[in-house]
Order: C-alpha cells, then structure tokens, then sequence
C-alpha cells in the first residue's frame, strides 16, 4: 500500500532471522543499532511492539476528557441534539429548504452530523496529537506514529454515543434501516482515513508552525457548510458546479453514511464516493511520507 | 561481554540567529519569502547559521554490569549523548550498537498526567518506559509498597505532594527490568531515607547483571554507585575510566576555570570613566592533598580596579549570589579617601562556610558610601564541590552556607542494665 512497505517487510523478515540467530545464544536479547537515518528499518516492527502503549495513550485521552465537569459524557449527547436542533430549526422551519423525500428532516441532519463531528474531532486531535505530547516526544522514544493513532479514540468515543442517539432518533420515528446498514463500517472507515489523510500532514506542520492551531477550527467551520450537513446533496445535484462539489471528499462520505442508515430514498451519488476513494488515498500516502521524513527531527523543532 | 559499543558518535545542531526562541510562525517565512520576491528592500537581519557540535567524535564501550558515571558541566553534552543511547534523537554522525533492552529514566513522572490517579499513572507511565501490561501487574503491589503511596492510589496524581510524586516515578522505573537502565538526575529530589532506598535498589540491580548508566551533578552519588566514569567536556569525551581517577581529574580540570579575568587594555575592562577594573581573581587556598575547591577551601576574593578621579572617598561592595541569582551575602570594605591610581581589594572567605554549589561574584565600587559608580554583574563564577568525610548519606546538603558551628553531644545519664 505505501511505497516503503515492501522494503519493511523484506527487513521484518531478516531482522527475524537475527533475532531467531540471538534468542539462541541469549535468552530475550536483541541488539539495536543506531545510526543516523536507521529508524526507518524497525518502524513497522516498533510500531506493533508499542501497541499496548497505543491503547494506554488512548485510555488516557479517554478518561481524561470528562475530568472534574458535573455532566460528564453526557457532553457527548448534549452536543450533537443540539446542534441538531438548531440545525432543524434554521434550515427546516425557518429557510424551509426540502429534504429526502421519506426521511425525517432530523434525522437526515444527526446522520450528517454525527459522522462529521467524528471526522472533525479527529482530524483536530490528530493535527494537534504529536504538540499534545511534546513533553513526551522530548522524552522518550517510541515510533510518533502512536501519537495521532491514539488521538483517535476519544473522538471514537464521542462517534459512538452520537450514533446511539441516532438509533433513539430512528426508534422514535419508527424508522427501520435495511441491507445497506452492512456498508456502515466501511464508511466508518473511510472517514477514519480521512481524517489521517489530512491530520497528519498537519500535526507534521504543527510541530514548526503553531499556526495550524488557529487554522483548523477555521477550516472546520468552512467544512459544516461546504459538507451536505445541514441539508441534503439533492439540492445542489442540478448545479453547474456539482462537479466541483464532489471533489470534496467529504461530501461522498456523509452521503453514502447517511444512504447506508437511512437507505434508498437518502440521496447518494456513487460518483463522489469515487472522488473520495481516490483523494483520500493519494493524500494518505503523501502525509505518511511526509510524516515518516520529518519524524526524526520533531525532537529538535518542538 | 560489551553491551554498549559507541564510534565516532557526534550530533550537531544548526543554530538560527535571527530566530527567537518563542518558535517561528508561518508569517515569518512568508514574509520573508514573499519581500524578496517582489524585490523590496531585504529586511533579512543577517540569517546566519551556526553550526553547534553538542557532541563531537565519541567512542566508548560499557561491559555489562558496569555502573557507569557520566560527569562534566552544563552544556557538555551529557543529556545529548544520554538521548542518543535512548533513541530520542538521531545522531549526525556515528553508530552506537546496544544488546539488551534499554530504559531511560531520563526525569521521574514522565509523562504523569496530573488528572490521572496513582494507579493510572503506573499503567501509563511504565508502558511509556517499555513494561507490558502483565510486568506491570506482576509487579503494581511492589511498586506501590517502594513508592509508600498505598492510600493515594485512586487519587490523582495532581492532588499529590511532590515527594509524593517523585517516589511513584522513581519506584515505576526502578522495577523495571531491562538489561541496560539510563538515569539522569533523579537522587536530586526526595528525602534522604528514599534516596538510601533508591540507591540501594540500583547496587542491587546491577549486582544481578543490569548495566546502569548514571548521569548527575552530584559526585558524591557518581562516586557512591558507579565503578566506570565518562568525562564530557564541550561535546567530546576527554577521560574514561575508574571513577575515582577521573573525578579527581574532573575536579582538578574544572575549578581551574574562570578564578582569574585580566583585562590588558582599558578598551575592553569593564567600567566607566571613573573607575574600570583591571584584574579580578579567586585564590583559593587549597589544603595540602587537594587541587580543587570544595566545601573545606578556604578562599580570597581580589579585586584591582583604576580610580580616574583626584579626590574620592571610596569603597568596594560585594555580591556572592547563587546560581539561580539569589544573594547569598553581601560584604563591602571601609570607605576611604583615594587619588588617581591602581587600587586592590580583598576579602577572604574561611573554609567551611559555602555550601556545595554553583556561585557567582558581583562587585560595586562605590563613591561617599551612598554613589554606586560602576557594578560588575557575574564577574567570577566558582563551583564548590561536596566534600564529606565519614557520612554514609549521599544527599544534597541542604541549605547555602554548610558552616561547622560547634554542635556537641554527650551522653548525659547511662542506662546501667
């Protein structure tokens, strides 16, 4: 999948057999080499070794997000109903603007929401994960990688809780979802992806530039009203400019989330999904090359 | 068996001069980017770029079981060479090879989240250090039992005194069992019985074959633990050996820096057209079998400055201060009547009064006993080095001034059994 992963493997594999060569002469010893430009070799390797430091990292983010307020994670439901509500009320009553024939107005703006939000709150944590930590960073070694990968956990968290409401939302208005709720993890996926597509070239810059700290909510902002959020892609489908629109990769996200929850009669064009595939993948690989380059000397910049 | 190999590591920095230290914002590069551009006057203020070897050609090899010291002054590249051996930063130049599993212990806590409990913070903070989660089981009621904090565990860590705080660190990375442990400074803080404690920890833990490197400011402690002692000096190892050798060589090599500042020319002497120093001097009077200042030395502080006026009643005042700044004591002479000429001060501080520490030596000459004419900021700067006989306790002395004032005890009424 990235240009350096066959290189790694073919290392994994002899560095087993070194490995295989010491554990026989001393039990549990393996040598490290340092050298400049020689980390690159374990990465893949160290990565895994440190997954459990993953997971502890990303517990903390967990529990620590709640500390000492009196509503606790019930933070994680206030938010998404009331934007929700504030959304119904602006754009359903007061700008009057339609939605998917046979799906409840609400409902259509929580789906947006709540896989927005997901996207949104990861993609800041990521951008923001390896300046979060530069107390550790100066510290002690462990491939960065960790950093935004746990990021993601408390955003996850926030996913989760809002996905529940949805399915409230959805017993409420007897709304029952079909076949196309199998196709919700991939979403799930692609969004997860999306956000370390951009995050990481981010968190990259954050590391020199803080100016990314202002930019981001900025952008975010921008987001919710490029995004078929508050509304639905049906709309804007007949505009000279959809074309354009869907070059947002976001745009094939919410909708094909939105279409695997709530079916057929939510608008979904399969032709944006492609856009997001192809977009995503490209930055993918272009921010973990950038990444994986500027790693080593985040220590000096931070 | 050689579990460390180090060749020709060396690490260098590229120093911005422009930059200020709060961090470079995009608008800094673009600004300057986009003026030259158009061509506009190149506000450019000199971007030049030092080149800095914090560390310079270093080789060594540690045995396994060795205890060995790292020594030398700020800026040495102790902390450099530590983070190369603990992966944290990448060398220029140079490989080093490591058998065994390294942990660094590079500030106890680290990585401590304050809203965290105790027992979070194990988990955390020993998955950081390189435990898996079933080490850290095995062993959390012994960990918990060394730190002494059994009733803290589900409070946070924020809510703990700092004693507290350092012991949890301390006792986190002491059951760790890697074959190679890295320590930077941490005997610096806790008490005495946990610093005893932890000393004894580590004696134990490198008779069982543990390689321990140890990093401090504190040669009592160096001495106390270690059998092998790297010497740095301005990124380059100067001596390696037995540690007692290469203390005493350490020593002897760093109290002869700064004692003397001889200015030649009255361009380059510090002071005004009144008065301008000439020469200042620290004249440590060492006791027979010593060549370094320690806490035993006593010492005469000189002063020679050129008086430019015809008639003035003047005096010296003096500012011994603490490296962090703070006045320790300030002495002046009598003030008398002077003409134009060369004039020298003196004062003489007894042995067994400064405490072990960095100092530095503000002088004032002052006109009438109320006019300050000049004052010479840090004009010496000393180190006093720790000096006890026949005390097992290797802490920091507490305290500036170590004086033996006359402190007797006697038995006053014997228990006959």
């Amino acid at each position: 999948m990235y240009s350096f992963s066959g290189g790694s493997q073919l290392y994994n594999y002899t560095t087993a057999v070194a490995d295989h060569l010491q554990l026989s002469s001393v039990l549990k010893t393996y040598e490290t080499i340092i050298q400049p430009g020689r980390s690159e070799r374990h990465y893949w390797r160290d990565l895994w070794r440190n997954r459990e430091l993953m997971w502890i990292l990303a517990m903390r983010d967990v529990s620590v997000r709640y500390k000492q307020t009196a509503l606790g994670t019930a933070w994680g439901l206030i938010r998404p109903l009331s934007t929700m509500l504030v959304m119904v009320l602006v754009f359903q009553k007061i700008a009057k603007l339609p939605g998917d024939p046979g799906v409840p107005y609400p409902l259509m703006i929580l789906g947006g929401i709540t896989i927005w939000t997901f996207f949104s709150t990861a993609f800041t944590q990521i951008s923001s994960s390896v300046t979060m930590n530069a107390n550790l960073v100066t510290k002690v070694y462990f491939p960065r990688l960790i950093m935004p990968i746990s990021a993601v956990a408390v955003s996850f968290v926030d996913f989760l809780v809002s996905l529940g409401l949805f399915i409230l939302l959805a017993i409420y208005y007897q709304f029952l979802p079909d076949w196309h709720l199998l196709l919700l993890p991939f979403f799930i996926l692609l969004a997860i992806l999306a956000a370390f597509a951009f995050g990481l070239f981010f968190a990259t810059i954050n590391v020199r530039f803080r100016d990314v700290g202002q930019l981001i909510p900025f952008l975010m902002q921008i987001g919710f009203y490029a995004c078929p959020i508050a509304y639905t892609s049906r709309t804007v489908a007949n505009e000279w400019w959809y074309p354009i629109y869907i070059l947002n990769p976001m745009v094939g996200i919410i909708d094909g989330f939105r279409w695997s929850l709530l079916g057929e009669q939510s608008f979904f064009n399969p032709q944006s999904l492609v856009a997001s595939v192809v977009i995503i993948s490209v930055c993918l690989v272009l921010s973990l090359y950038f990444f994986r380059k500027r790693e080593s000397t985040f220590v000096d910049d931070i | 068996m050689s579990v460390i190999t180090v060749e020709n590591i060396s690490k260098q920095y590229i120093i911005d001069h422009k930059k200020g230290k709060g961090g470079t914002t995009l608008r800094d590069v673009l600004t300057n980017n986009i003026q030259s551009i158009f061509g506009g006057r190149k506000q450019q203020q000199e971007l030049t770029h030092e080149e800095f070897w914090a560390l310079r050609d270093v080789n060594f090899s540690i045995e396994q079981g060795d205890r060995v010291g790292i020594v030398g002054h700020n800026g040495a590249g102790k902390s450099t060479m530590l983070k190369i051996l603990s992966k944290i930063i990448e060398p220029t130049t140079g490989t080093v090879k490591i058998k065994g599993r390294v942990a660094s212990l590079l500030e106890v806590g680290t990585g401590f989240h304050p809203e965290l409990t105790g027992r979070e913070n194990i988990f955390l903070n020993g998955a950081l250090l390189g435990m898996t989660r079933s080490e850290i089981k095995r062993q959390f009621d012994e960990i918990v039992a060394f730190a002494g904090v059994e009733k803290f565990l589900d409070t946070p860590v924020k809510r703990y005194s700092s004693g507290m705080y350092v012991r949890l660190g301390f006792a986190i990375s002491a059951h760790l069992d890697p074959e190679i442990m890295i320590v930077d400074e941490v005997l610096a803080v806790g008490d005495a019985e946990f610093q005893k404690k932890s000393i004894g920890k580590m004696r134990d833990n490198s008779a069982s074959g543990r390689t321990i490197i140890f990093v401090s400011h504190n040669l009592t402690a160096v001495q106390a633990l270690c059998n092998k002692t790297l010497y740095f000096e301005k990124g380059m190892l100067i001596e390696q050996g037995e540690t007692n050798e290469v203390i005493a060589s350490y020593l002897s090599k760093v109290s002869r820096t700064q004692l003397v500042r001889q200015w030649d020319t009255p361009e380059e002497a510090p002071g005004n057209d009144l008065v301008r120093f000439r020469r200042v001097e620290l004249i440590p009077d060492y006791p027979e079998d010593t060549t370094h200042i320690d806490v035993r030395t006593p010492m005469k502080l000189r002063f020679e400055f050129w008086n430019m006026m015809d008639h003035a009643n003047l005096n010296l005042s003096m500012h011994l201060n603490s490296l962090t700044g703070e006045c320790i004591f300030n002495v002046g002479t009598r003030s008398q009547p002077y003409g134009k000429g060369l004039i020298a001060g003196e004062c003489t501080i007894p042995g067994y009064f400064l405490n072990d520490g960095s100092y530095t030596v503000s002088v004032m000459i002052v006109k009438d006993t109320v006019t300050p004419l000049f004052m010479m900021d840090d004009g010496l700067t000393f180190d006093v080095e720790d000096y006890r006989a026949g005390i097992a306790w290797y802490g920091k002395w507490p305290g500036y001034v170590r004086p033996q004032f006359p402190f007797e005890m006697e038995m006053m009424e014997p228990v006959i059994s």
